[in-house]
């Protein structure tokens, strides 16, 4: 065991040298720097050549692709992001509070999803094809179908229209007022998590479907056990390996995911400084952006990994 | 299907397939009742399209500042929005957009996919480890971050929107055919076609490539509702397929968020058009995955 978790921890540097590689000269390909983004915020695109110059110099952009690929490279090694090339403060810095507020809200947003997911999955394997099944069917198909900042709008027009009230758009922190945290992101979680939760449903219900036809499953029926007990001591058991496998995929993907949600109701997330970062040409700030996020993805995936021959001793890694 | 046929009539109804392709469409609303929701849905959206030209009571780009934000009524059936645009035309018109872009970027990421997942799985060794090396990282991307650095490399618009889209679908459909491809390459006919001296093009386009049909018609399908909401999301953000073309995420955007208390209909029916569209295509998109892969299949 602990050789496969070394075997698969190495396993990430390639990938994930790989990412860096490619949004490195992604980047670069996207017309336009930094410096004249800056300029043309300003309204002046007509600056002399040799002040923009300076300013690249300043910022490092003036060396060449491979020094400056090596100097982030040897920074991140030494766990220092580097300064954003737009406001010029530590990227740690920047990150920090959108991280919690994106880590949170993608939290809160599977929670949710897993609450709605399981039982409704379970309800339709075991009603299936009865109307109980079709009814669920679509209301999971539906949540797929619907975009969430949609959703999104909707829920802040029915409450404004009914209640007379939108949820406060100012970040607080929860470890600083958990209700006024709870008022703000319950609703984006909502909307996110009635999407997510479709994909588990389904998973739910198949593999429930799939368990429920086992031998051992007829045997506890047949020495006439509760159907509630089989489902929820023997069943569930062995089903639920493959909903928590898929949801924690998407939950790894909801953290830097969320850019058109956090759009609608005005969450300063992962997502939006995203978009921002790249819209600045803020290099610094977009890759350690990306990095964050594919190594928040990888080691997801390879704590489920665990986690499954954890959960079932069938399952062992060499 | 009846669970359990009671009469002769019920049995013979149920048994063999039916000749004709009308038969067959009565077969596939007979069984897959969801299904043919999902493929009714498909057929409307792709006829609000053809007919958009002729259907549409108004032209879709004209500004009408006399009608600015007016609420629905006889003249315009769903309202008109910040610039006096009937909402009605503008979805009609946004119908081509979605099936667009939809169609572009599933077919697109799809071929693309599908060939990089033979190929890998029919080469093998160290090209298939390479491959895969590649895919491992474009994975790591969520799909949204992804379309967006592409947009950001190619400029907005909807023909560089279809390759925003179809980029993160590579991966995806890459993995899927690769690991039903390993088992064709297996086939007695393969290595048939080896032994007459085919090249290799010819071995997977032709002799590989048609074996794993089911698997990328059903990512190919999945794709299409997730590409037709990427598309909404991405015009959206504003960094899609740009004003004045008429597209439903687009319609959302702007106006449709600030004025969403008084005129709601801004904000409800170009979204009630997607949710629609994409439903449409994941009935039907499931549908006929049930139908093609057997290990789905419920008995």
């Amino acid at each position: 065991m602990a050789s496969y978790i070394l075997k698969r921890l190495l396993a990430m540097v390639p990938t994930l040298l790989g990412v860096a590689v490619l949004i490195f000269v992604l980047l670069r390909v996207v017309p336009g720097d930094v410096v004249e983004a800056r300029y043309l915020a300003q309204g002046s695109q007509f600056q002399s050549q040799d002040l923009m110059n300076q300013e690249r110099a300043k910022l490092g952009l003036d060396q060449p692709l491979w020094k400056q690929f090596t100097t982030w490279m040897t920074g991140i090694a030494r766990l220092d992001f580097g300064l954003s090339m737009w406001t010029g403060s530590p990227i740690t810095e920047e990150i920090k509070l959108r991280f919690a507020l994106s880590l949170q809200l993608a939290i809160m947003a599977s929670l949710l999803a897993q609450l709605l997911a399981i039982p409704l999955g379970i309800l339709a394997a075991v009603k299936q094809d009865t109307w109980v099944d079709y009814a669920v069917r679509v209301f999971s198909i539906a949540g797929l179908a619907t975009p969430s900042f949609w959703l999104g709008i909707l829920m802040i027009l029915f409450m404004l229209i009914v209640f007379k009230w939108v949820p406060p758009m100012v970040f607080t922190p929860f470890w600083v007022d958990p209700w006024q945290n709870l008022a703000q992101l319950i609703w984006p979680a909502l909307a996110v998590g009635y999407r997510y939760s479709a994909v588990g449903t389904r998973m739910m219900r198949s593999a429930m479907l799939e368990v429920l036809r086992e031998d051992y499953i007829r045997t506890a029926r047949a020495k006439g056990l509760w159907l509630k007990l089989i489902l929820t001591r023997h069943a569930l058991k062995n089903a639920i390996l493959p909903v928590l496998t898929i949801m924690s995929l998407e939950f790894a993907f909801l953290l830097g995911g969320l850019v058109v949600t956090e759009q609608v109701f005005n969450l300063n997330g992962l997502g939006m400084l995203f978009v921002q970062a790249i819209a600045h040409r803020d290099y610094t700030l977009t890759q350690a952006l990306v990095m964050l996020v594919a190594t928040f993805f990888l080691f997801v995936n390879f704590f489920v990994d665990i986690a499954y021959a954890w959960i079932d001793p069938r399952i062992r890694y060499r | 299907m009846a669970a359990n046929p009671q009469t002769v009539d019920e049995l013979t109804r149920t048994s063999a397939p039916r000749a004709g392709w009308l038969g067959a469409v009565v077969d596939f609303v007979r069984c897959r009742p969801l299904g043919a929701i999902g493929a009714l849905l498909i057929l409307f959206m792709v006829a609000m399209a053809a007919t958009a030209g002729l259907l549409a009571p108004y032209n879709p780009l004209e500004n009408d500042y006399a009608a600015m934000l007016s609420a629905p009524s006889a003249e315009h059936w769903l309202g008109t929005d910040a610039y006096g645009r009937d909402v009605l035309t503008r979805i009609l018109y946004g119908s081509r957009t979605a099936l667009m872009v939809g169609l572009g970027a599933s077919l697109l990421g799809a071929s693309f996919g599908s060939l990089i997942g033979v190929a890998s799985a029919y080469f093998g060794g160290r090209i298939d480890l390479f491959v895969q090396r590649i895919m491992d990282v474009l994975f790591a991307f969520p799909v949204i971050i992804l379309a967006l650095v592409v947009v950001a490399v190619l400029g907005t618009g909807a023909g560089n929107v279809i390759l925003a889209i179809a980029a993160p679908m590579v991966p995806r459909c890459a993995r899927v055919v690769r690991s039903s491809a390993l088992s064709v390459r297996e086939m007695p006919y393969v290595d048939a076609a080896r032994a007459s001296g085919f090249g290799h093009p010819r071995i997977i386009l032709r002799h590989m490539l048609p074996n794993v049909m089911a698997p990328i018609l059903i990512m190919a399908t999945a794709f299409l509702g997730e590409a037709i909401l990427l598309e909404a999301s991405l015009s959206f953000i504003g960094l899609g397929v740009q004003e004045p073309t008429a597209a439903w995420g687009l319609m959302l955007r702007g106006a449709a968020v600030e004025f969403a208390e008084t005129a709601p209909w801004m904000a409800i029916f170009p979204g009630l058009a997607i949710s629609l569209g994409v439903f449409g295509f994941n009935l039907f998109g499931d549908s006929l995955r049930d139908a093609l892969d057997p290990r789905l299949r419920t008995q």
